[in-house]
């Protein structure tokens, strides 16, 4: 079926033609006369602001997926869905498969890639991390900074007595996350971080088993996630942030999603 | 007094003798005992049929072991939870002999004697050959075994009793045997033989009465799919799905890949092709066309059923097509072709009911991909973008623009259908 776009990368025009006959279901007009049209055509044609040329493309076939995370994958106005743009492509191919397999729960987005092949969903994956574009500004906090210093705090250093490790010791010291599988936490909205820490606190999200970050927000009250989603959403994300490349030796815990972690519980 | 009481027992007799005989017919006594064995190509044979019947697709959890049971099919008596086929020993096929797996196919009976509930769909496959039947067999009993107990289904009174379950099959269910008809091809007959039994087309593709049966495995006139809110179109109707004008090269196409000239194939029928129809030789998928373009087709109804729009509510929808629609779609409704369907003169666009634009309106979504179409061009969700009022706008305008001619469709019908895309 694709074949009939011609070649990978082939940017075309899109064409256009005359209004439909009324009633019985037409066939689409031949490509050669779809040229022809628009040879004749396109010199009267002012083009809308938003029209862009159609193109052989994963950016073209992805735009499904902008609707809600924003233009070129950056996080949309309405504040609550993720920015994937940049983020590390293990990340976001297990996320994909998460949905696909039940791991993760929101209808919308499950029935979005229901049917789509590993291969194709790593495709998507590879596409929008490789994604370079500038981050939003940061959120101002809504809440004391007493609050903010307690969410600092377990970034940095965790909670030993509650076995909460710092989040930077696997969300990397700039907290940019970890190619390829450790997600960045900052640059994204505040609603969304509580939203997912509360599902993963519930048993809602789930990732390959052994689930560590299930055990770790577990281990959190919800004081802890409103101070941890108030500072992580508070922070300036500098231009190009990017993951972190460095190998782990080891993470504090065993982690499924991320290949050979090597961590064991404490 | 006593006459009519002696008479009242006579009946009330009668009916339980009746619905007896009526469960039992063309049932034979399980073989128990005999030898099991199997050759490697009915194994191949079987797995080739499992996918002519999409077993796996209600066989195996989201995200879990393929065949080990556990996934919920949601029906208007409740939810009945398929059952573990692996050859696991305790919870699955792993004692089963070919004979129970028979009855279970071609009577509805499982091995301990329980009734089966159609979902299940029994009242197709007793259309299924013995021979098939065994190959199937074969097939899931060379599956890994997994211990994954069985789910009790989760179904209303009178319903979850076995005697409510004799009854409809005492009203509905006749054990069958497809019979090729002599007159028609062989290509037909196979056709026949697919969509009837192990396809379980008019499964979805018909509508059901107030105790969710259909009129049979022949009726394929479409309806609403119960509790999923997908609309099933009939493939006997030039207006729907009907085949009868279609190349059967693009009917093949459309089950193969999941994109066709004049449109995609979405919902639970992504499903189908993404997890059964794909994988079928040229040759039965030939057949399956041949049976369906030669359907007999419904009368033509009258076009319109309901005013065409004003002129203000057809700005207003073509200004939003404008800014939401048309960059893909194009102005005029033509599509690109391979990427994005033509939206005029797309039936799909102007069925009746319109339950299946306003999904797709609302939730968007890729084709299935397939190895004829590995990498499909999305649509986003409108529901996160446009209120109701607006996507009832943009739809009634293509549903009448370009020739077109749907009925418009109304906010509140959008509203029915949003809560199953967001939670």
């Amino acid at each position: 079926m694709t074949s009939s776009f011609g070649r990978s990368g082939s940017v075309r025009k899109r064409r256009r033609d005359s209004p439909g006959v009324a009633g019985s279901p037409r066939r689409p007009v031949r490509f050669s006369q779809a040229v022809a049209a628009l040879g004749l055509l396109a010199a009267s044609i002012t083009a809308a602001p938003e029209e862009l040329a159609f193109e052989d493309s994963i950016a073209q076939r992805v735009q499904a997926c902008t609707g809600c995370h924003g233009k070129e994958g950056r996080a949309a106005s309405d504040g609550y869905y993720p920015r994937i743009a940049g983020k590390p492509a293990g990340y976001l191919l297990n996320q994909l498969r998460n949905f696909r397999e039940g791991r993760r729960q929101y209808p919308l987005m499950v029935s979005l890639i229901d049917y789509q092949t590993d291969d194709y969903l790593r495709e998507m994956a590879d596409y929008f991390a490789a994604l370079d574009l500038p981050y939003p500004s940061h959120q101002a906090p809504t809440a004391a900074g007493e609050v903010l210093r307690r969410g600092e705090r377990l970034v940095r250093e965790g909670d030993a007595a509650r076995e909460i490790p710092a989040c930077d010791q696997c969300h990397g010291r700039a907290m940019m996350g970890v190619a390829p599988a450790i997600p960045g936490l900052l640059g994204l909205p505040r609603d969304y971080i509580n939203g997912q820490l509360g599902a993963w606190k519930s048993g809602i999200r789930h990732a390959a088993a052994p689930d560590c970050m299930a055990q770790v927000a577990q281990r959190l009250s919800t004081d802890d996630i409103r101070a941890l989603s108030q500072w992580l959403a508070a922070q300036p994300v500098t231009l190009h942030a990017k993951p972190a490349t460095v190998t782990l030796a080891s993470l504090p815990l065993e982690c499924g999603s991320v290949p050979a972690s090597g961590g064991t519980e404490r | 007094m006593r006459r009519i009481a002696i008479g009242i027992l006579i009946v009330a007799l009668m009916a339980v003798g009746a619905v007896y005989v009526l469960n039992t017919r063309d049932e034979a006594p399980p073989d128990a005992g005999t030898a099991f064995s199997v050759a490697p190509e009915q194994i191949a044979r079987g797995a080739y049929l499992a996918r002519a019947g999409n077993c796996e697709g209600c066989h195996t959890a989201r995200g879990g072991m393929p065949y080990a049971g556990g996934r919920g099919i949601d029906t208007p008596f409740g939810t009945v939870y398929a059952p573990n086929l692996t050859a696991a020993a305790k919870t699955g096929l792993g004692e089963w002999t070919p004979a129970d797996f028979w009855r279970a196919l071609h009577n509805g009976r499982s091995r301990d004697g329980r009734l089966l509930y159609p979902a299940f769909p029994y009242p197709n496959y007793t259309h299924v050959t013995r021979a098939d039947a065994d190959a199937l067999f074969a097939y899931l009993r060379s599956l890994p075994a997994v211990e994954r107990a069985n789910r009790p289904h989760a179904l209303r009174f009178p319903y979850d009793h076995q005697i409510a379950l004799a009854v409809w099959r005492a009203l509905y269910f006749r054990p069958g045997t497809f019979v090729p008809e002599a007159d028609r091809s062989a290509e037909w007959n196979r056709g026949a033989y697919l969509v009837q039994g192990l396809g379980h087309c008019n499964a979805c593709h018909s509508s059901r009465n107030f105790l969710g049966a259909t009129d049979g495995t022949l009726d394929l006139n479409g309806g609403l799919i119960p509790t999923q809110n997908w609309y099933a179109p009939s493939l006997t109707s030039t207006r729907e799905a009907g085949l009868a004008q279609w190349d059967p090269h693009e009917i093949v196409g459309l089950l193969k890949a999941g994109v066709a000239k004049r449109g995609s194939v979405s919902g639970p029928m992504a499903a189908v092709v993404a997890r059964s129809t794909q994988f079928l030789s040229d040759a039965d998928l030939h057949a399956m066309a041949a049976y369906l373009k030669a359907l007999p087709q419904s009368p033509e109804l009258p076009v319109r059923n309901a005013k065409s729009l004003d002129a203000t509510q057809h700005a207003q929808g073509a200004e939003l097509y404008r800014q939401h629609c048309a960059h893909c779609h194009g102005d005029d409704g033509v599509g690109i072709p391979g990427a994005y369907p033509p939206l005029a003169g797309n039936r799909a666009v102007t069925l009746e009911p319109p339950a299946n634009v306003v999904r797709m309106v609302l939730g968007g979504g890729f084709p299935p991909g397939t190895a004829g179409n590995p990498r499909p061009y999305g649509m986003p969700p409108f529901v996160t973008i446009l209120g109701d009022d607006d996507i009832a706008a943009v739809i009634s305008y293509v549903r009448d623009a370009w020739g077109n001619q749907g009925s418009p469709v109304s906010a509140f019908t959008v509203g029915r259908f949003r809560g199953h895309h967001r939670d």
